[in-house]
């Protein structure tokens, strides 16, 4: 997939949702200096260039930080916050499901899923390795 | 060659609008509070103001609404919107104003009735679309998260951080004018109801109604005012990113800059600092600003506090009013770090009275640790 070197056309948010309701977890790398960029910009936040081709990520990321909003139980209980930073580079703000949100820790591999929370697509990540 | 602004401007008015819980008071309620007692304080009038900085969380127009509500047409005004951190770096933006010749009498105002009106800490943002999927607790997920990394890099303890807590609440036991001023412990911090982890709710400001206003005019026109001038020796502000997540390390944050660049302009170092207002949103926030600014190295923050070392007996007197964890905090604190500065200055405490204070250090912080800005107040000119 290649972007196009214009302001021309939905932006880089759409470009976004549309793939990420399609099923793919794209980011951007810059064509001039090869940074690759989340969340979608028009600019390259590293040279400045608008040549920003638009890629689908590896999906593996780190654990950079972690903490779980304590949530009354009405409110639906704690939940689990984190920074992860992808393979690629760029950090973006998640969730890390599938294990107990205070046993995410900083360091934990952890793989980018899609899920469907009241019918809109939302990245989330989970430990690499669980099924 | 001292900066030109270095000593150009100074402050000679300050008024608190220090009703912590006013049902029935607009944000505009206790601004007008602060400023009738920062005039008072100064021997001007109203009408002598001709340059006027606010920000608020309330207002789309900041200083057109307060400058209708006031009844003023100022020549100057600027409402440079950067969280907390606004009305430090206001001191700067009026300083460059009076400099210029462009405004003679600069008010620098904030007010906001948070308690009463929501009983909780608004954001004023617009919504984060990379964040809000994710239900971010506003602000406190961020500053967690900045805690999370600290303690992992550094080792970093809940007892560290509650030592924080624990020297805003005995500096505000002494503060007539703070909210909370009953014993506080550090079992008592660690022990208090986790709100997002690993902080507490005694890791957390205070959530108050409030105001508070600060004039400032040239040097040369200060010292024929009647109270002691705080000149404004050296200002900086900076800021690197929005979201959290584009914060490039989260354990440092534009105070490395920003204050860099104020001890530049006033010609000091941290050394020089008798008393440090810092605002303390959450306890992470001192440690973290402590070493960014130079009082000790990275990581070594924790160390720093350790055994009161920010308390009345302590290394460092900071945030002797008891600062925004203990003392007040209507939405944003950062204008009541100038206040206090210039109180401890002046030798006017309303609390514990740091003796022979002669360099203040105020220091606000905007957004998730985003916004920094740093100014550097003393009772002498230094060019």
């Amino acid at each position: 997939m290649t972007g196009s070197h214009t302001f021309a056309g939905p932006g880089p948010d759409a470009v976004f949702r549309t793939n990420l309701a399609a099923g793919k977890f794209v980011i951007q790398r810059c064509a001039d200096c090869a940074t690759y960029i989340f969340y979608p910009r028009s600019l390259c936040v590293s040279c400045g260039s608008p040549r920003l081709d638009t890629v689908e990520a590896d999906g593996r990321a780190t654990v950079y930080s972690t903490s779980v909003n304590r949530r009354r139980p009405e409110a639906g209980g704690p939940v689990n916050i984190a920074l992860v930073d992808l393979i690629e580079g760029p950090r973006l703000l998640t969730r890390v499901a599938g294990i107990a949100p205070e046993e995410v820790g900083i360091g934990m591999a952890v793989r980018a899923r899609i899920d469907m929370v009241d019918a809109m697509p939302v990245l989330i990540f989970e430990p690499e390795g669980v099924a | 060659m001292p900066h030109p602004l270095n000593s150009a401007a100074a402050i000679v008015g300050i008024g608190i609008a220090s009703q912590w819980k006013a049902p029935g008071r607009t944000p505009a309620d206790h601004i007008a509070e602060a400023v009738a007692k920062a005039l008072d304080d100064s021997g001007l009038q109203l009408k002598d103001v001709d340059g006027l900085f606010v920000g608020t969380s309330a207002h789309f127009l900041p200083t057109v609404s307060i400058a209708e509500y006031l009844g003023i047409h100022p020549r100057f005004s600027d409402s440079n919107m950067i969280g907390g951190a606004s009305f430090v770096q206001h001191l700067l933006h009026a300083a460059m104003a009076l400099e210029a010749g462009l405004c003679n009498v600069a008010l620098i105002c904030y007010g906001s009735n948070q308690a009463t009106a929501s009983g909780r800490l608004v954001s004023m943002a617009e919504p984060q679309p990379y964040e809000q999927p994710y239900d971010p607790r506003y602000p406190i997920f961020a500053y967690a998260l900045a805690t999370a990394r600290h303690m992992h890099q550094y080792g970093t303890t809940r007892e560290q951080l509650a030592e924080v807590a624990v020297a805003a609440r005995a500096w505000a036991r002494h503060n007539p004018e703070a909210q909370e001023r009953g014993p506080l412990s550090i079992d008592d911090v660690l022990g208090a109801r986790m709100i997002h982890d690993p902080l507490t709710v005694r890791d957390c400001c205070l959530v108050t109604d409030g105001g508070g206003a600060v004039i400032m005019v040239r040097s040369d026109r200060a010292k024929d005012l009647a109270k002691q001038p705080a000149y404004l020796l050296g200002a900086a502000g900076e800021h690197w990113h929005r979201q959290i997540a584009s914060m490039p390390d989260l354990t440092v944050t534009a105070a490395s800059a920003s204050g860099r660049r104020a001890f530049k302009m006033a010609g000091l170092c941290p050394a020089d600092v008798d008393v440090a207002e810092v605002y303390d949103a959450f306890t992470i926030n001192t440690i973290l600003f402590l070493e960014d600014l130079g009082f000790c190295a990275k990581g070594d923050g924790g160390a720093f506090v350790q055994g009161g070392g920010i308390g009345p007996d302590g290394r460092l007197p900071v945030n002797t009013n008891g600062g925004g964890l203990s003392c007040c905090h209507p939405g944003m604190y950062g204008i009541f770090t100038v206040i206090e500065a210039v109180r401890q200055l002046r030798g006017e405490a309303v609390g514990l009275q740091v003796p022979d204070a002669k360099v203040a250090l105020c220091h606000g912080n905007g957004g998730t640790l985003a916004a920094q800005s740093t100014a550097l107040l003393g009772i002498e000119p230094n060019r």
